[in-house]
């Protein structure tokens, strides 16, 4: 369902972050992109929901063919109404309430009217386990409850996928379980998700692709068994390695 | 104080507030809501970095911040019907006023605008708002909460500052003062009196002010 080859990005002319990235996802897909920081994820993730403008790439979405560096606002407009993301830093609306913050982009972006919005959005917060929270503000919010709700938010308007940059990494360790559970049941309903992370054990688990980049390139694509059971390169071996020596990221969670 | 005094501030008093509550507020309330909208447009033609407009909003913030109020009045009113242009003194008041104060405000609500973390414009992007629909629904009212104690200060300087449209001959509360002392002599008196009305009303605003930002404070208070 979607498909992005050769993007590329360029920061202020010099700082290659993206070397011609190739992506392709299939509908019910979990997609993970590791990598170590400062690796182009991030940025990746950003082109391909365009708040970043990459400098070349194609995109396929839905079977529709776009060119990322000359796509125009509309077909932008019509390609996030078909996606969501999450923040690694959740970006809640800080003046809105929980409800609120679920049905704005319902209303105001997307027409519906505002009864049928609460509705969806009281059912997206009761899929998060936020139902009980409508009237809270974010700042009133754990940092797993913010990044729950902002997990409502995208899911409240059926989105085709949903894009997460290091949903977890901004959270306190004993936070990070109750979000990565959400995530994962997203993942059994059937929700194609792409998400960087540096949760292995998610990765390894819940993915069904795993993507490693480094530098600004593609290492190693594969599925998920087989990226961790026999990876190919060298640097995969390596950072999977350093990775788990580490320590601290496998988060038990049931 | 001899009686004499006292009998001509009792008699001054309903004729100062009758100015001050016919001119005075409104002509600040009207200097400010005039103020109030060039702000927010310069402030947001800033903030979006729109071509052209941007450097002309700059300039005129340049310009209105380095020349004085009372040169900018006299230029307006007494300057421009050289050039055929001639406004009545009330007018010219508020239009100086509030393109004058419009220029600090706008200053404030810029920096109110850079400091919204750019993750909320983008989150409004995401969940397919237009960028003014985000502006209007998420950016400018969390602006308009750290730039409340700049907004506050500048009305309360403009309520001040209303005194100088005495020397383009609007009746404001000043120049009523101004006037009946011209009977009296007695400056020190009226003009102490002018003063405190002042001084009240400001006092007032600085509660409501107080007031206000508990009010808004932190969205929900902080955990
Ligand atoms: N807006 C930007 N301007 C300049 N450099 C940037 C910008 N965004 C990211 N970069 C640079 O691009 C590189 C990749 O960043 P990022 O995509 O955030 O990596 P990751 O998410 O994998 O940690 C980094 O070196 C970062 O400094
Ligand atoms: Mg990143």
């Amino acid at each position: 369902m979607l498909e992005v080859k050769g993007v590329c990005k360029t920061f202020d002319k010099t700082t290659e972050v993206l070397k011609g990235i190739d992506l392709k996802i299939n509908k019910g897909d979990v997609t993970a992109i590791l990598g170590p920081s400062g690796s182009g994820k991030t940025t990746l993730l950003r082109c391909i929901n365009f708040l970043e403008h990459a400098d070349a790439g194609t995109m396929i979405f839905d079977g529709q063919t776009y060119d990322m560096h000359s796509i125009s606002r509309g077909d932008i407009a019509k390609i996030r109404r078909k996606t969501a993301f999450v923040f690694q830093n959740y970006n809640l609306f800080l003046n809105k309430t929980v409800l609120q913050n679920v049905t704005l982009g319902l209303i105001s972006g997307r027409k519906m009217p505002k009864g049928e919005a609460e509705d969806a959005a009281v059912r997206a917060l009761t899929r998060v386990g936020m139902a009980d929270k409508l009237s809270s503000y974010p700042q009133q919010l754990s940092g797993g409850q913010q990044q729950r709700v902002a997990i409502a938010r995208g899911l409240a308007a059926n989105p085709e996928i949903i894009y997460f940059d290091e949903p977890t990494s901004a959270l306190d360790p004993e936070l990070i379980g109750e979000v990565l559970n959400v995530m994962r049941r997203l993942a059994d309903e059937g929700m194609t998700m792409l998400v960087v992370t540096h949760e292995m054990e998610f990765a390894r688990n819940v993915s069904s692709q795993v993507l490693f980049m480094d530098r600004g390139s593609v290492i190693e694509a594969a599925p998920s068994r087989e990226f961790f059971s026999n990876p190919k390169e060298e640097r995969t071996r390596s950072f999977i390695r350093s990775i788990l020596t580490k320590g601290g990221t496998e988060h038990a969670e049931n | 104080m001899n009686e004499r005094v006292v009998r001509i501030l009792s008699e001054a008093f309903p004729q100062l507030i009758e100015k001050f509550v016919t001119v005075t507020i409104p002509l600040t309330a009207m200097s400010f809501a005039l103020a109030l909208v060039i702000a927010v447009i310069v402030a947001m033609i800033q903030y979006a970095h729109v071509k052209v407009l941007t450097p002309i909003c700059r300039i005129y913030i340049w310009i209105i911040r380095c020349t004085p109020l009372l040169v900018q009045l006299y230029l307006v009113f007494y300057g421009l019907p050289s050039l055929g242009i001639l406004l009545d003194a009330y007018p010219t008041a508020v239009l100086v006023f509030g393109i004058n104060e419009g220029a600090y405000m706008a200053e404030s609500m810029r920096g109110a605008l850079e400091a919204v973390p750019a993750g909320q414009l983008e989150a409004g992007y995401c969940v397919s708002m237009s960028y003014l629909s985000t502006m209007w629904h998420v950016i400018l009212p969390q602006a308009f909460r750290t730039a409340f104690p700049a907004l506050s200060n500048s009305l309360i300087s403009m309520v001040k500052g209303t005194s100088l449209a005495s020397v383009i001959t609007v009746t404001e509360m000043f120049r009523q003062a101004i006037v009946i002392n011209g009977r009296y002599y007695e400056s020190l008196a009226l003009y102490s009196e002018v003063a405190v009305v002042y001084l009240a009303f400001c006092s007032i605003l600085t509660l409501i002010q107080r007031w206000g930002e508990k009010k808004l404070g932190a969205y929900g208070g902080t955990r």
